[in-house]
């Protein structure tokens, strides 16, 4: 929750899928910014709000990302989930917003509902460290294996921790 | 005379799956075109399951996209699907300015629909041609390439780049079309339908390459939808979705043109996809030279949200003032504290970029949403039981770029 979703929040237009989100987990906050919809929902009630979203149409989800607050002023909370859903019928966008906090960042991984979350998600793990729960094959996606930090985090360096160098060297008769 | 079935259980050992072997296939393959890694499971010749690798070619675009401005980022979007950069470039500047709220001049808009239309066919030329060349049509590969060929000698023209054009500016855009770069697409617009009706007789009905591309590797329309396949590989499978008609950017509003759909699903669907939708960028980029608004390509020099020209800034003070302000570290574009995201309908889905702005002329984060992650994704579904002679043909119907796959 940023200064800048508070607000915003306004001057939001009421859209039926906001309200169905209200009625079904209590008043949320949604804001429009350049004609984009966007609804913050709490973490523990993001996999049933997404559900439900499927089920009023959404059903192609475009994206899931994260954003490393640590560093933006205000911000209350470190890790900002986007989920960027669309409709395949009716060009309908819209964007679930959840957060997350240290130590151990958790939320429901939502691969029982889209295929198509199981590559992104394991990339969020990967780069930022988010744990996903439910989700069948949680392992780093462009990392190497051996890795430990979460680069995309903004507490990590920007040319890194060294690990370049420290690479285990396999030869031909170890691999 | 048959062999008692207690001579095979004398192993203790032996497990139902032990009749299957592995194959490493990449990361380095001629097959694969790029760095990718596919560890397979084989029943004899049929694949029983794939497991795909990825991460040979990550170098960190997104954390680099945190200490590069908008402007400087452009040559890194270059890059990431380096088949047709001048779609990225187009996709990052759209989102750029979608976040900072800078509104076009028509020319520009034009000028960025032709220049990604144009990225448009040359990345369909090449992701045929690939088709074609690991299905045994080398002849076909070759005539996509020299086509390839006329479009770079098009950007070259155009920018002085042929291959990491990056072209595009915050508001603008490098440099106009002179009446030469408009000459030689005129030229292109002419002379490509031929090239395009004989790389259609030599492949559409080509019997080895219909029956080792038709039915293979399946994509209904659920599961497209389900594992979130974008594009052309979407719209084979019967999904009319294409961003150009559904949420018009730039300039498409203003063109007539047809949305490609096929509804088989497979190889085959594919490649016609990509065949059509090169006739359908060509119309556009027809309509679109033939209606180049005049007037000025960049937001004028008193808005201050566009580099001016070299000219402008050593003749006028407007020009030099406007100069210092946008390179200064301390002055720069207004960001809004906001986050935002926008998508182009790139040549292989949809290309989009989360922006999140703090102020700063620098993105917060910049996630690139790349349609290559989740159309690879799908590969083990697509190739489970069909044979390893249809990797390579599965594979480059779903044009994988490993550098926007990594990034």
């Amino acid at each position: 929750m940023t200064n800048t979703s508070e607000t915003s929040t306004d001057n939001a237009v009421e859209n039926t899928h906001v309200r169905a989100l209200n009625a079904f987990c209590g008043p949320v906050k949604s804001s429009i910014y350049r004609n984009q919809q966007r609804v913050i929902v709490p973490v523990e009630e993001s996999f049933d709000a997404l559900s439900m979203l499927k089920d009023r149409g959404f059903d192609l989800f475009i994206d899931v990302t994260c954003v490393d607050y640590l560093e933006y002023r205000k911000a209350k909370h470190r890790y900002g989930l986007v989920y960027l859903l669309a409709s395949t019928m009716n060009a309908e966008r819209l964007t679930i917003r959840t957060f997350v906090d240290d130590p151990k960042p958790t939320v429901a991984s939502v691969v029982p509902l889209w295929e198509a979350a199981n590559w992104l998600e394991r990339e969020v793990w990967d780069l930022f460290g988010i744990h996903f729960t439910g989700h069948p094959d949680l392992r780093r996606l462009v990392m190497p294996e051996e890795f430990t930090a979460h680069p995309l985090r903004k507490d990590y360096p920007l040319q890194g921790r060294g690990e370049r160098h420290n690479f285990p060297v396999i030869t031909r008769d170890h691999s | 005379m048959s062999i008692a079935p207690t001579e095979f259980e004398s192993s203790p050992e032996a497990r139902s799956e032990d009749y299957l072997w592995t194959l490493n296939f990449g990361p380095q393959h001629p097959a694969t075109h790029t760095t990718l890694r596919l560890v397979l499971k084989l029943d004899g010749e049929r694949v029983v399951d794939a497991i795909p690798e990825m991460g040979y070619l990550h170098s960190g675009f997104e954390k680099i996209a945190e200490h590069l401005t908008f402007n400087q980022y452009v040559t890194v979007t270059d890059r990431m699907n380096y088949i047709s950069p001048m779609a990225n470039n187009v996709a990052w500047h759209h989102s750029v300015e979608t976040l900072l709220g800078i509104n076009l001049t028509p020319r520009c808009t034009y000028i960025r629909t032709i220049v990604a239309e144009l990225a448009r066919i040359s990345d369909h030329l090449l992701s045929n041609g690939a088709v074609g060349l690991d299905t045994g049509a080398f002849t076909y590969f070759l005539y996509a390439f020299y086509q390839r060929e006329v479009i770079y000698d098009i950007f070259e023209t155009l920018c002085g780049a042929r291959f990491t054009n990056s072209y595009t500016r915050v508001g603008g855009v490098s440099h106009d079309f002179t009446p030469l770069v408009i000459e030689k697409i005129r030229a292109f617009v002419k002379t490509f339908p031929k090239t395009l009706n004989d790389m259609q007789r030599l492949l559409n009905r080509n019997r080895i390459f219909v029956d080792r591309t038709q039915g293979v590797g399946i994509l209904t329309k659920e599961e497209a939808i389900n594992r979130g396949a974008t594009g052309p590989v979407a719209r084979a499978s019967g999904v009319t979705r294409d961003l150009r008609r559904d949420e018009p950017y730039l300039a498409y509003d203003d063109f007539d043109f047809q949305i490609s759909c096929a509804s088989t699903g497979d190889c085959y669907a594919r490649y016609l996809i990509r065949m059509q939708e090169m006739r359908e960028s060509l119309k556009i980029v027809e309509q679109a030279i033939e209606h180049l608004p005049s007037g000025p390509v960049n937001i004028g020099v008193d808005e201050r949200t566009t580099l001016p020209t070299k000219n402008q800034v050593y003749s006028t003070i407007e020009g030099t003032i406007s100069h210092f302000e946008l390179s200064m570290s301390n002055r720069g574009f207004e960001v809004p504290c906001e986050e935002s995201y926008a998508a182009i309908e790139a040549p292989n889905g949809e290309l989009g970029f989360y922006i999140v702005g703090d102020g700063e002329d620098q993105a917060y984060r910049a996630r690139c949403r790349p349609p290559s992650v989740l159309n690879f994704a799908m590969f083990p579904h697509l190739i489970r039981g069909h044979t390893l002679s249809d990797v390579v043909a599965v594979l480059g119907s779903l044009n994988i770029i490993a550098a926007e796959l990594d990034r």
